[in-house]
């Protein structure tokens, strides 16, 4: 059959055209998308990547809801320049237990994965607060409603637990059970400290 | 209905907008959100984005796909009441979902932040809009399926594809869930969804709406037929693997990063296929462009989608993306895909729709005039104000001294910017007056339509 005529069935046949769309948009992503979902090895943990606990899971969480990504990468590629002003570089095992994944698109603000331990623990509260008050240019918004609440205001932490154990995070009942206890009388802003302060700890790269 | 759809993308688009202009103004004056959650950065951002890809974008799709589908086929809709649900559902997800943001329920990914309980709202209705489509399609009295309906066609199946796959999440509550996918592979599935959602509903979806318009507009037969056809099928197949130019020297397998580069640059031949067939069917209408305002929205918007696709492939080399890569130079292309291309055939095509739904002749030349070269300014200095920033970033992150230091801080680069920042906003204002401009100008020709009456083109058995 020649090509025209091919075309000449698909353009006269909503079925076939429905059929042929899907089939020729879908090749790419069973080649190239599938097998990186089917690979083990990127998901797979680096050595010393564990899940995150119950205050540093929180921390992520209210890291995700003020889209701290949208502005911070987690991501430190191999390039020398990267490596002098971050850290090391970023290995696909440390992410295992990243859902989703953070890794973000821009960098308004400098990279967050090598992060942890940078900074004093006050310093990050400080900054979180009020960004200005420790670098007088920074175009950072404040976020101050982060001091007033309790962590776990909406008291979640062991349904987001069992949600996370059922894909595979190794939670073990004890945990699970003692999770609340953890973040009695933390705010927000101290879950956020925690998780930050974590940040590229674990895993071949290690703070500096 | 069709008309209602305009009227609603013309409301989110100056929504959208108007929360482009504010987080734009809040990275010039950082404490204008007023410790206030839902004006925060992060927060507005997202309603920007959303409100603006599939508030505007799918509100003004959805109505060219219901107009172009009836005439293209010579039959009504199929199932009307079903194509109203459509219209009026897509609309409340859109302000729920807009709130929702504000409320900071976030699923995380980007350009599909919205929770759970949206992406289940989505899918009912666009598989609602898949019925009516192809159901119209199905019952046509024109045998040849039109070449607009084919882009229409695949919009509606790869969207649907995309948005199933990446959505897939665990619940913890209404506000919460987890992704199915973690890490790497969560990335990679990701970036097939984010660069194709571009690919198919901003590039795709549009360049049906140009196929339609554009002909009519220039009242000429496209160029050539044949090369619209190749440029479809190459471009269906091949848009689909360029999504992990977004994950160069990320922590992803090499060969995922090089398969993505080469077939973003084998992108590049549809893409301008398409363009050679845009352009070579207006010329010869040449003279239309003096007395037309609509076509000149349509010739500047095919500018602007050579230009961005000609940008995208060459920001995909993995040498030209170490600069790109994280800086504003990003944002500056989208931008010039999104302002230059999408939003000018958009308003092109309401000029011209508009006052043939209401039966009335267009309020005003002169402001569309207006509108055009405000616009025109407007995206001009966007996209430079963002090549400043983005290759100054680029360049000066990675820039080291004779000793192989670091010759910048991040702190002292990111306050350079400040000017490049501030021109962003009084492009990004520029643009916006011009989009007021025509809000009240079809409005006005909407309140005319009893004034003069124009005879509406004929459609057999159309309802509408």
């Amino acid at each position: 059959m020649r090509a025209i005529d091919l075309q000449r069935r698909l353009e006269r046949h909503s079925g076939w055209l429905i059929f042929g769309i899907l089939l020729v948009s879908s090749i790419g992503g069973l080649v190239q998308v599938l097998p990186s979902v089917l690979d083990d090895g990127l998901a797979t943990p680096a050595a010393g990547t564990v899940p995150y606990d119950p205050v540093a899971l929180t921390g992520r969480d209210i890291y995700i809801r003020e889209s701290c990504s949208t502005c911070h990468s987690q991501q430190v590629r191999p390039l020398l320049a990267e490596v002098l002003r971050y850290g090391p570089f970023s290995k696909a095992g440390e992410f295992a237990f990243d859902r989703p994944f953070l890794w973000g698109s821009k960098r308004t603000g400098p990279d967050l994965h090598r992060v942890g331990g940078k900074y004093s623990d006050a310093w990050h509260r400080i900054h979180l607060l009020d960004p200005r008050a420790v670098v007088p240019d920074s175009i950072m918004p404040a976020y101050p409603w982060l001091a007033e609440r309790p962590a776990d205001s909406g008291g979640m932490i062991q349904a987001k637990m069992r949600a996370l154990r059922r894909l595979g995070h190794p939670y073990t009942d004890a945990e699970i059970e003692a999770a609340p206890a953890a973040l009695q009388g933390l705010t927000e802003v101290d879950a956020l400290v925690a998780f930050l302060q974590g940040l590229g700890a674990s895993g071949s790269g290690g703070s500096p | 209905m069709v008309a209602w759809l305009t009227g609603f993308a013309i409301f989110w688009s100056l929504v959208g907008m108007a929360a482009g202009i504010y987080v734009a103004a809040e990275l010039v004056w950082p404490t204008l959100d007023f410790g206030r959650e839902w004006l925060s950065y992060g927060r507005l951002r997202n309603l920007h984005t959303n409100v603006v890809i599939f508030g505007f974008g799918i509100a003004a799709l959805m109505g060219t796909a219901f107009y172009s589908v009836q005439r293209t086929c010579h039959v009504p809709l199929f199932a009307p009441g079903l194509a109203w649900f459509c219209a009026l559902a897509w609309q409340v997800v859109i302000l729920l979902g807009g709130l929702s943001l504000l409320a900071g329920w976030n699923g995380g990914k980007e350009y599909a932040e919205l929770e759970w309980p949206f992406d289940i709202a989505i899918t009912v209705i666009w598989v609602s809009f898949a019925v009516v489509f192809f159901g119209t399609i199905a019952k046509r009295r024109i045998q040849q399926i039109y070449v607009s309906n084919w882009f229409y066609g695949a919009l509606i199946i790869v969207i649907a594809m995309l948005h199933i796959v990446n959505s897939q999440a665990i619940p913890v509550a209404w506000s919460k869930s987890y992704s199915l996918f973690a890490g790497a592979q969560d990335a990679v599935v990701q970036w097939w969804y984010g660069h194709n959602a571009v690919g198919f509903l901003l590039t795709g979806g549009f360049l049906g709406m140009l196929y339609y318009f554009l002909p009519k507009h220039a009242d000429r037969p496209i160029w050539s037929y044949r090369l619209s056809i190749v440029a479809f099928w190459a471009f269906t197949y091949s848009y689909i693997w360029a999504g992990p130019h977004h994950l160069h020297y990320n922590a992803v397998p090499e060969w995922v990063q090089s398969l993505g580069m080469v077939m973003s640059l084998v992108l590049l031949a549809p893409s301008w296929a398409t363009l050679v067939n845009g352009v070579m069917t207006v010329a010869g209408a040449w003279e239309k462009l003096r007395t037309d305002p609509a076509l000149k929205f349509i010739v500047l918007s095919l500018a602007f989608y050579g230009l961005a696709t000609f940008e995208g492939p060459m920001m995909a080399i993995k040498s030209v993306n170490v600069v790109s890569h994280f800086t504003d130079w990003t944002i500056g292309h989208v931008h010039s895909g999104a302002l230059g291309w999408n939003a000018l055939i958009t308003f092109g095509t309401f000029y011209f729709l508009l006052p043939r739904l209401v039966g009335a002749e267009l309020y005003s030349h002169s402001l569309a005039n207006w509108h055009f070269w405000l616009a025109l300014a407007g995206v001009m200095l966007y996209v430079l104000a963002m090549w400043g920033a983005g290759v100054s970033q680029g360049l000066l992150w990675l820039s080291l001294d004779e000793i192989g230091e670091l010759r910048y801080s991040f702190k002292d680069i990111m306050a350079s910017m400040a000017p490049y920042y501030a021109l962003r906003l009084v492009a990004g204002c520029s643009f916006f007056i011009g989009a007021v401009l025509m809000a009240y100008n079809l409005w006005m020709t909407a309140k005319g339509r009893s004034v003069v009456r124009a005879t509406p083109p004929p459609v057999v058995g159309e309802a509408w």
